[in-house]
């Protein structure tokens, strides 16, 4: 599984991940206000950006066929409305993994 | 240890939970998809971001190009850029420190370092700020590690543990919601995202999403009362 493409991509990962840290600090030393497009997107990107994942996540299911879809919808909804409700992240983590686990090894 | 360090170790507890939870989710994660155990504290020590940590075992597995790779990065870690802007003061004066700090401000980290506490003393933030940041840091590849040897050592049919990274995002997306008046980039992102996967197919779809929704934000005017 490990190849030349898996370090590479490691470190592809890894330094634009620390660019994202360092940059704010490297351009706005000393500037008194940050220009407007930018803080426009650090409001709006993250949501966009996460429901974008979401989908993302979603990518593998079959919505022609109810064994794909039926566990992936019904995980979800118990994770998001466990979250709604009590709001903690671990509850709703585990709940809805162990939940599509059980529904793809013996139901479905 | 000092009062600081002793102080930002009762700071960061809720940190230890989630940190060692979450990254142990991804050391199981990361050995069902057939990685060697020794990735594990790799990634978490060099790249050390968490949800970013999940969608990589999933874009390495599928030998996903350096451009993705590159591009996914960019986007999901995106929101990192505005971490640093309100930290520039805190940050003025710390030393060689900073370096690290920068580089291992996470998003619960950076919640920390906002919250901050009125009981250290001036003179001590300094050393404080710096423990929060290498605690948060020790319990995110203790984690990691713990998960990927715990994956190694016990069999069991992990058939679906894959949805651990749905499942955060789905709780991730409901907070972001709840916070938000306005939830035009929410749905733009997803119904962007989802015509790209029927146009595109799975293999080729997140270049193009990832750029029509930056597109769409910048061009997104946004209303006087829409900060939320």
């Amino acid at each position: 599984m490990v190849n030349a493409h898996t370090f590479y991509a490691i470190a592809v990962m890894a330094i634009i991940t620390a660019l994202l840290r360092f940059l704010p600090f490297l351009i706005f030393k000393g500037k008194a206000s940050t220009p407007p497009l930018v803080e426009k997107l650090g409001h709006l990107l993250p949501s966009a950006v996460i429901a974008m994942l979401v989908v993302y996540c979603m990518k593998e299911v079959d919505f022609t066929a109810s064994a794909s879809y039926l566990p992936a919808l019904l995980a979800s909804l118990l994770t998001g409305v466990l979250h709604a409700w009590k709001r903690n992240t671990l509850l709703s983590v585990i709940s809805g993994t162990v939940c599509y686990m059980l529904l793809v090894q013996f139901v479905f | 240890m000092s009062r600081a360090a002793r102080q930002a170790f009762i700071d960061t507890i809720p940190v230890l939970t989630g940190y060692l939870a979450l990254g142990f989710g991804f050391g199981i994660l990361l050995q069902a998809s057939g990685f060697p155990v020794w990735l594990a504290p790799v990634m978490s020590i060099t790249m050390y971001a968490g949800a970013m940590q999940y969608v990589a075992v999933g874009l390495l597995s599928s030998g996903a190009s350096l451009l993705t790779v590159g591009l996914t990065t960019f986007l999901v870690n995106a929101r990192h850029l505005f971490y640093g802007i309100s930290l520039l003061d805190k940050f003025k004066n710390t030393g060689k420190r900073t370096l690290y700090m920068i580089f291992a401000l996470t998003d619960e980290t950076y919640s920390l370092l906002c919250r901050d506490n009125a009981e250290v003393s001036a003179k001590e933030k300094k050393t404080y700020y710096f423990f929060i940041c290498f605690f948060d840091h020790c319990y995110w590849i203790t984690g990691c590690t713990l998960g990927a040897v715990t994956g190694s050592l016990v069999s069991f049919n992990s058939q679906g543990i894959d949805f651990v990274l749905t499942a955060l995002f789905i709780t991730i997306l409901i907070e972001q919601w709840q916070s938000m008046k306005k939830h035009f980039p929410a749905l733009m992102g997803a119904a962007v995202t989802g015509a790209s996967l029927a146009l595109f197919g799975k293999e080729n779809f997140m270049i193009p999403a990832m750029l029509v929704i930056l597109l769409m934000l910048c061009l997104h005017k946004e209303k006087e009362d829409s900060h939320g």
